[in-house]
C-alpha cells in the first residue's frame, strides 16, 4: 500500500515536470523564437488566408504547375500515410504506368525520375528532385507560353542539396516553385 | 561515398557523445554518496529504503501499474477532457488497452494514427508522460542490475532511481534535443489543425501540434511512437535532413551511453568497451546490409522507363537522401525505438530482414537500460558455455554462474523467441492474421512476423500494410508486449538476486577474462547462435522466400 502511495506521488511529480514544465518551456521558446515554423511553416496571403504549409505537399494537377510525387492518401494532411505496398507488388507498376501516361510518356532515352512514380512515407513529401522538375519543364513552359529555358533556370535557382555533402543530388520544393512560377513566369494563365 | 559519410556522422557522432553522457549518467544514477538530489527524491517519493531485488521489483511493477492505469484513464476519457481543439472522439476499448500497454512497456506500437485519433492531452499527458517514465524504468532497472553485479548489498531504491532517470537524465537531454528540433523547423503549438486553400483552390486541413517536445523524448527514450501516423516520415515530424540526422543520433545515444554507465557502476570500463564493440559490430553489419540492399531498384518497375538513380524510393522522403531510410530502419530496430524514417513494408525484402534481425537480437544496444540487460543475459550464457568448454567453473566477475542462473537466462531469451514464433504461427495459421495481411504469400507472412517481433522486442515499428487495428491484434500484441517487457526485467533481477546471495570468489588467473577479444568473440557467437539461428526458419519463410521469388 505504501508502494502505491509513493508511486502515485512520483507519478504526480513526473507528470508535473516532464509533461507540464517541459512542454511549457519548449512551447514558450518555440513560440517566442520561431513562431512561423512552430505553427507549421504556413504560407499566408496578405489577406490572411492560408495557402498551405511549405513542408506539406499539395496535389497540383494544372499543366502549368510543377507536379508533386504521388500520394497514397491523396495529400490528406489530416490523415497522412504511405502505400505500404511491397516493392514487388504489381500495383506499383500499374500506378507507375498510369503516371507515365499522365506525364505524356517516358522512354529509355528519357526515363521518368523514380520519385515521380513512387509515393513517399507520409504521402506529403513537399519535394521532387531537380531532375524530376526538369522532366516537367517542357510541359510547364508550353502551358505558360514561356521559353523552357526560363523554367529550367528558375528550377535550378530554387534547387538545393538537402544534406550538403551527406546527400547526392538536389531537390526542389514544389509549392515554393509554383509560387515562383506564378509570380515570375505568368505568361499564360497557369491554373486553368 | 555519401553513404559512408552519413553513417560515420551518425554512428560515430552518437558513439562519441555517448561516452561523456555515460559518465554523467553514472554520476546521476549512482552517486558515490547521497547528494541533495537523493534527499529531494526521497522527499517526493516518501520512501528511501534500501531494497533487495524482490522489493525493487515489486516497487517497479507497482509504479508501472500506476503508469498503465493513469494513461488508460486519460485515453478512455479523452473526449471529455481539455486540450482537444480538434474534438477527437472516443477510442475503441481494445485500442485503449493496446495503446496503454504499448506505451507503458516502452514499445509504442501504434494501432491508431495520432493526428486522426488522439487529443493533445492524450498525446502529452498520456503518451509523452509514459515516454519519459517507461524509459526511466528501463534505466533504473539497469542501474539496479549493475549494482547487484558489482556486489553491493542493496540494489538501491526504485522510486529514487526512476526520478533520477526522469529528472536528471531524460528531462535535460530531451529539452536540449526539443529546442534543437524547434530551431530545425519542427512545429510546437497547441493550436488545432490549420485550414488552407491550396494554390489550385482545393481545401487542405493541415494537422499540427506540440510535435517538438513529443519527438525529443520519443527518440531519446527508445519509445518511437510518432505524433503523426506515419511517424518521422511526416514532414512536420521531421522537416529537414538535419532534423533527421539529429533524430538518428538521439535514437542510439542513450542506449550507447547505458553500456558506459553499466561499466562505470561495475568499475569495469574495459569490460564495457568489449560489450560496446560487440554491439557496434552487429550494428555496422546490419547497416551495411540495409544500405546495400536498399540501393537496388524497386522490383515492380522492371522493364518500365523509370530512372532509379538512388534505389527504391517507395515509402521514402527525398529530403533525407538515399541513405536516410535504410540507416534509420537499422538504428530504430537495433535499439528498441521503433520510430520510422521510411515505410518498412515497402523496403526491399532483404532490407526488411535487417530490422527484423535487430528486433530478434534486441541487444545490439537495445532499449534504454533494457538493451544492456538483455546483453547481460547473453553474457551469462556465454560465460557458462565458455566455462564448460574449457572445463572450469563458469565465473562472471567473481560470481559463480550455475544452473539456476543459466536457466533463468535461457528462459528469458527463449520467452522472446516463443512470443514471436508462437504468435506468428497462431496468426499466420488462422484467419486472425490471414484476413489482415495486405499481400498473400511470403510478404504477408513477413507482415505478421514483423508485428510479433516488434511487440515482443518492445520496438513498435511495423509493416504497416498489415490491418492491425482489429480486436484480436490489439489484445494479442498487448499481451505479448507486457510479457516481452517484464519477463526480461524480472528474470535478470532474479539472476542478480541469486548471484548476490552467493559468496563471491576472488578473481584469479583461472577466472575467465571478460576484457579481451576472446570474450568479445565468444559473446558475439553466443548472440548469433542463440539469437539469430532461432529465427532462421521464420526468416526463410518470409523475407528470404520473398527475395528469391522476385522476378
Amino acid at each position: 500500500m505504501s508502494d502505491l502511495l509513493s508511486g502515485l506521488r512520483v507519478a504526480a511529480a513526473t507528470m508535473a515536470l516532464c509533461v507540464g514544465g517541459y512542454t511549457a518551456v519548449v512551447l514558450g521558446v518555440a513560440q517566442a523564437v520561431s513562431p512561423a515554423t512552430a505553427n507549421g511553416s504556413l504560407i499566408v496571403r496578405d489577406d490572411g488566408t492560408v495557402i498551405g504549409s511549405r513542408l506539406i505537399a499539395q496535389g497540383f494537377t494544372a499543366p502549368g504547375h510543377l507536379w508533386p510525387r504521388p500520394s497514397a492518401v491523396d495529400y490528406d494532411a489530416a490523415g497522412a500515410g504511405g502505400s505500404n505496398l511491397s516493392p514487388a507488388n504489381p500495383e506499383l507498376a500499374t500506378r507507375a504506368e498510369g503516371l507515365i501516361a499522365a506525364y505524356g510518356g517516358a522512354s529509355a532515352a528519357r526515363p521518368i525520375p523514380a520519385e515521380l512514380v513512387t509515393a513517399s512515407g507520409a504521402g506529403l513529401d513537399p519535394h521532387v528532385s531537380l531532375e524530376g522538375a526538369l522532366f516537367q519543364a517542357p510541359r510547364i513552359a508550353e502551358a505558360r507560353g514561356v521559353d523552357v529555358g526560363q523554367v529550367k533556370v528558375l528550377f535550378d535557382r530554387l534547387a538545393f542539396a538537402p544534406g550538403g555533402p551527406f546527400t547526392e543530388g538536389r531537390i526542389v520544393n514544389v509549392l515554393e516553385a509554383n509560387l515562383a512560377l506564378d509570380s515570375e513566369l505568368s505568361g499564360a494563365a497557369p491554373t486553368q | 561515398m555519401d553513404h559512408i559519410l552519413l553513417v560515420s556522422l551518425i554512428v560515430g557522432g552518437a558513439a562519441l557523445l555517448s561516452f561523456p553522457l555515460g559518465r554523467y549518467m553514472a554520476w546521476a544514477m549512482d552517486p558515490q554518496s547521497p547528494n541533495r538530489w537523493t534527499t529531494l527524491f526521497c522527499k517526493i517519493g516518501g520512501a528511501s529504503d534500501e531494497q533487495d531485488w524482490k522489493r525493487y521489483l515489486v516497487t517497479l511493477l507497482v509504479f508501472n501499474a500506476v503508469m498503465f492505469t493513469v494513461t488508460f484513464a486519460i485515453l478512455a476519457l479523452q473526449q471529455w477532457l481539455p486540450l482537444n481543439p480538434d474534438g477527437k472522439g472516443a477510442l475503441d476499448p481494445t485500442l485503449v488497452f493496446n495503446t496503454a500497454a504499448s506505451f507503458t512497456t516502452n514499445t509504442n506500437l501504434q494501432h491508431y494514427s495520432g493526428e486522426v485519433s488522439m487529443s493533445y492531452l492524450s498525446q502529452l499527458a498520456g503518451l509523452m508522460w509514459l515516454q519519459f517514465v517507461s524509459a526511466a524504468t528501463g534505466i533504473a532497472a539497469l542501474a539496479a542490475t549493475a549494482r547487484g553485479i558489482a556486489g553491493r548489498a542493496s540494489l538501491g531504491n526504485f522510486l529514487i532511481d526512476v526520478q533520477r532517470a526522469s529528472f536528471l537524465v531524460l528531462l535535460p537531454v530531451a529539452a536540449v534535443v526539443a529546442l534543437l528540433m524547434v530551431f530545425g523547423g519542427m512545429p510546437m503549438t497547441l493550436k488545432g489543425a490549420a485550414e488552407a486553400t491550396t494554390l489550385e483552390g482545393a481545401a487542405q486541413t493541415i494537422a499540427r501540434g506540440p510535435v517538438a517536445a513529443f519527438l525529443a523524448i520519443k527518440q531519446l527514450g527508445t519509445n518511437g511512437g510518432g505524433f503523426f501516423g506515419p511517424n518521422a516520415t511526416h514532414p512536420l515530424e521531421n522537416p529537414t535532413f538535419w532534423t533527421n540526422a539529429l533524430a538518428m543520433v538521439a535514437i542510439v545515444l542513450i542506449p550507447m551511453a547505458c553500456v558506459w554507465m553499466f561499466g562505470r557502476i561495475l568499475g569495469r570500463m574495459r569490460h564495457a568497451s568489449v560489450i560496446f564493440a560487440v554491439m557496434a559490430v552487429f550494428l555496422l553489419v546490419k547497416i551495411t546490409g540495409s544500405v546495400a540492399f536498399e540501393s537496388g531498384p524497386t522490383p515492380a518497375f522492371a522493364g518500365l522507363p523509370v530512372s532509379e538513380a538512388t534505389g527504391n524510393l517507395e515509402g521514402k522522403e527525398l529530403r533525407f537522401g538515399a541513405t536516410g531510410g535504410p540507416l534509420w530502419a537499422v538504428l530504430t530496430t537495433a535499439t528498441s525505438n521503433g520510430s520510422v524514417g521510411a515505410m518498412h513494408d515497402s523496403l526491399n525484402p532483404l532490407t526488411g530482414l535487417m530490422p527484423m534481425i535487430g528486433m530478434w537480437l534486441n541487444a545490439t544496444f537495445g532499449g534504454v537500460g533494457v538493451g544492456m540487460i538483455n546483453m547481460f543475459l547473453y553474457i551469462v550464457v556465454a560465460v557458462f558455455v565458455a566455462g564448460m568448454m574449457v572445463g572450469r567453473t563458469p565465473e562472471y566477475l567473481g560470481h559463480r554462474i550455475e544452473a539456476k542462473e543459466v536457466r533463468f537466462a535461457i528462459l528469458a531469451l527463449f520467452a522472446h523467441a516463443i512470443l514471436i514464433l508462437g504468435g506468428t504461427a497462431l496468426f499466420a495459421g488462422t484467419a486472425l492474421g490471414q484476413a489482415t495481411v495486405q499481400e498473400a504469400g511470403p510478404h504477408g507472412f513477413s507482415e505478421i512476423l514483423y508485428e510479433f517481433s516488434s511487440a515482443a522486442a518492445n520496438n513498435g515499428s511495423g509493416f504497416e500494410g498489415l490491418g492491425d487495428g482489429t480486436g484480436a491484434w490489439n489484445i494479442a500484441t498487448g499481451i505479448v508486449m507486457l510479457l516481452g517487457r517484464y519477463l526480461p526485467i524480472i528474470l535478470p533481477l532474479a539472476i542478480v538476486g541469486s548471484l548476490t546471495a552467493k559468496r563471491r570468489a576472488a578473481e584469479s588467473a583461472g577466472t575467465l577474462g571478460v576484457e579481451d577479444a576472446t570474450f568479445g568473440t565468444m559473446l558475439a557467437l553466443t548472440v548469433v547462435i542463440f539469437g539469430a539461428l532461432t529465427f532462421l526458419p521464420a526468416a526463410a519463410l518470409g523475407p528470404l522466400a520473398e527475395h528469391f521469388s522476385l522476378p
